[in-house]
């Protein structure tokens, strides 16, 4: 066998690797974060419907629907990659992966594919049962498709970069619960940027989640806060950014290989 | 051309007034179908040089080649030919043996649904005595068990090198057997095999060529016959409940009653009874024997210069 058709076929395992390992723990990984976004709808719909001003002709709980399931797709493939390989540092199971031949390529692909993966099918689950409280049609679904695929990317690669930095689950829970929860909550997901003060919008464009969920709303509804080619340019940039920066803490075995 | 090649391998940890020097200029090669022992106290470096072998860690200075390939610059190739066998006993909770020993092959570019594929698992399994556990998880198999697994997942890419770090760490006596049986078996069939090992019969009875370590630097290295002939080759064992003399206890281990005094030749061996007799020490069991490689160890570890291992 080549060495280009071995390393594909290494690529390919660690994907299936990484997808069974969270598909095993469906119940955990898939339906829990289903029920999570669910109940947010639940409660968030019946307190603010009629209450909050969103787009015009849009009621609320429609509004809602699309900031959940994306929300839902980045949290999870955040957790996929970083819980992952936190779990394989600590237990050591990770020597099984250091001493193959697999590339730095090869581990990213794996990592981030299996995090998209994981992040569709908790987003698609979120939509399949929030979609009969507030049926809706889809305007643009291939923005859908574009800031779904390109949001658990980017959110994958941050957490194979959280993964590689941590040293302990600590850590790993510190930067899920102060970096990526408050910047997908505080990012659009329950309201409008629109109805913020000024100054408050203003803070709101500086976060890249903001342009993810505003873009992927668009697919649904055709009307967004700023243009969706914006929000393609902030996230495509943050992607390149950051896939830049895993690549090369893979290459350079940071904290991997004394 | 060499299977394994270590050429001027130094590795140092940390920096400044914490600066480790783990190995100093480590040379030496190993030839294909070699059964090579790697000795040395804790600390020596033993599991520092397999990991800079296996690409865990990386050589602050020096090459290491397996078959001619660069372990960093053509690391691909160097690994491909390499199986590694970890000191501690870890596994992944989340599969089974089978699933394991799939994953493990497939990083490899084995194909999990080739039918000659898992007939090679099979024969893994049956040979590790782990057929009945092959659907079993990880977590529910004993120690022992999970140290089979790690033997076979070191073995299921068909690896011409392996390396071997401690295997036998912890493990019956039973076991041990088994999977000395079944190395000693690879190792007829052609594969070269890397052991470290604290169990230095089991080095003495395996081993062909033997190198030692301590604070990084190779202290000796030669067949293990040569070895165990060129120095001390008799050995002196008695008990005794009195005090040893100086002139004795300076050459000697001593256990409890236990007494073993290595003698280079017929006179040393004279000149020790008489120095126990002018002592008064009433001698019990007394035997006559051949030095073994513990014996061997021990004396060229006390004569082996002491290098300090932090530099200031």
């Amino acid at each position: 066998m080549s060495a280009t058709a071995v390393s594909l076929k290494g690529t390919a395992t660690l994907f299936r690797k990484e997808v069974l390992r969270f598909w095993k723990v469906s119940v955990q990984t898939v339906a829990a974060p289903v029920l999570t976004a669910v109940l947010y709808l639940l409660i968030f719909g019946h307190v603010l419907e009629g209450h909050v001003k969103v787009f015009d002709q849009v009621p609320y709980t429609s509004f809602l629907i699309p900031g959940l399931v994306m929300m839902s797709v980045l949290q999870n493939a955040f957790a996929n990659t970083s819980s992952s390989l936190i779990q394989s540092k600590i237990t050591g199971n990770l020597v099984f992966l250091l001493v193959t031949p697999l590339s730095h390529w090869a581990w990213f692909v794996a990592y981030v594919g299996a995090s998209v993966v994981r992040g569709v099918a908790v987003g698609a689950g979120v939509f399949v049962v929030t979609w009969w409280f507030a049926p809706s049609g889809f305007a643009q679904p291939l923005w859908i498709a574009i800031f779904g695929l390109m949001g658990a990317a980017l959110m994958g690669t941050l957490g194979l970069i959280a993964g590689l930095w941590a040293e302990k689950f600590d850590q790993i829970a510190a930067f899920q619960n102060f970096i990526v929860m408050p910047m997908t909550f505080l990012s659009g997901v329950f309201y409008s940027v629109h109805s913020l003060p000024d100054f408050w919008r203003s803070v709101s464009h500086l976060n890249p989640f903001f342009y993810m969920i505003d873009g992927f709303r668009h697919g649904f509804f055709g009307v967004s806060d700023v243009s969706p080619w914006l929000s393609l340019g902030v996230v495509g940039t943050s992607l390149a950014l950051l896939c830049m920066l895993c690549l090369q803490l893979l290459r350079s075995g940071y904290k991997l290989r004394h | 051309m060499p299977a394994v090649s270590f050429q001027h391998v130094s590795k140092t940890f940390g920096s400044g007034s914490r600066e480790v020097q783990a190995l100093a200029d480590v040379s030496f090669d190993i030839e294909p179908g070699e059964f090579f022992g790697l000795l040395g106290p804790n600390g020596a470096g033993k599991t520092t040089l397999i990991s800079v072998l296996a690409g865990l860690a990386r050589a602050t200075s020096g090459t290491v080649l397996v078959h001619g390939h660069d372990v960093v610059a053509d690391y691909a190739a160097a690994r491909r030919s390499l199986g590694v066998v970890p000191q501690e006993l870890v596994f992944d909770p989340f599969f089974s043996v089978r699933e394991t020993l799939r994953i493990q092959g497939g990083y490899f570019g084995m194909r999990a649904d080739a039918k000659a594929n898992d007939a090679w698992i099979d024969e893994l399994l049956t040979h590790l005595g782990l057929t009945d556990k092959a659907d079993a998880n990880m977590r529910q198999l004993s120690g022992g068990m999970k140290r089979r697994v790690l033997v076979a997942q070191a073995l299921v890419h068909r690896p011409p090198v392996i390396v071997l770090d401690e295997p036998t760490a912890g493990v019956d006596v039973e076991l041990r057997q088994t999977l000395w049986q079944f190395i000693a078996r690879l190792n007829k069939e052609g594969h070269t095999v890397l052991l470290t090992t604290h169990y230095l019969e089991e080095a003495e009875a395996l081993c062909g060529r033997i190198a030692m370590l301590k604070n990084g630097r190779v202290v000796a290295l030669d067949r293990t016959s040569a070895l165990l002939a060129g120095t001390a080759s008799t050995m002196l064992r008695f008990k005794t409940d009195d005090p040893v003399p100086a002139a004795v206890a300076r050459r000697a281990r001593i256990t409890g009653r236990t007494v073993q005094v290595s003698a280079h030749d017929a006179a040393e061996v004279e000149t020790t009874l008489a120095t126990l007799r002018a002592g008064a020490v009433k001698v019990e069991d007394l035997e006559i024997g051949r030095a073994d490689l513990e014996d061997v160890f021990l004396e060229i570890m006390a004569s082996a210069p002491s290098t300090p291992t932090a530099t200031s």
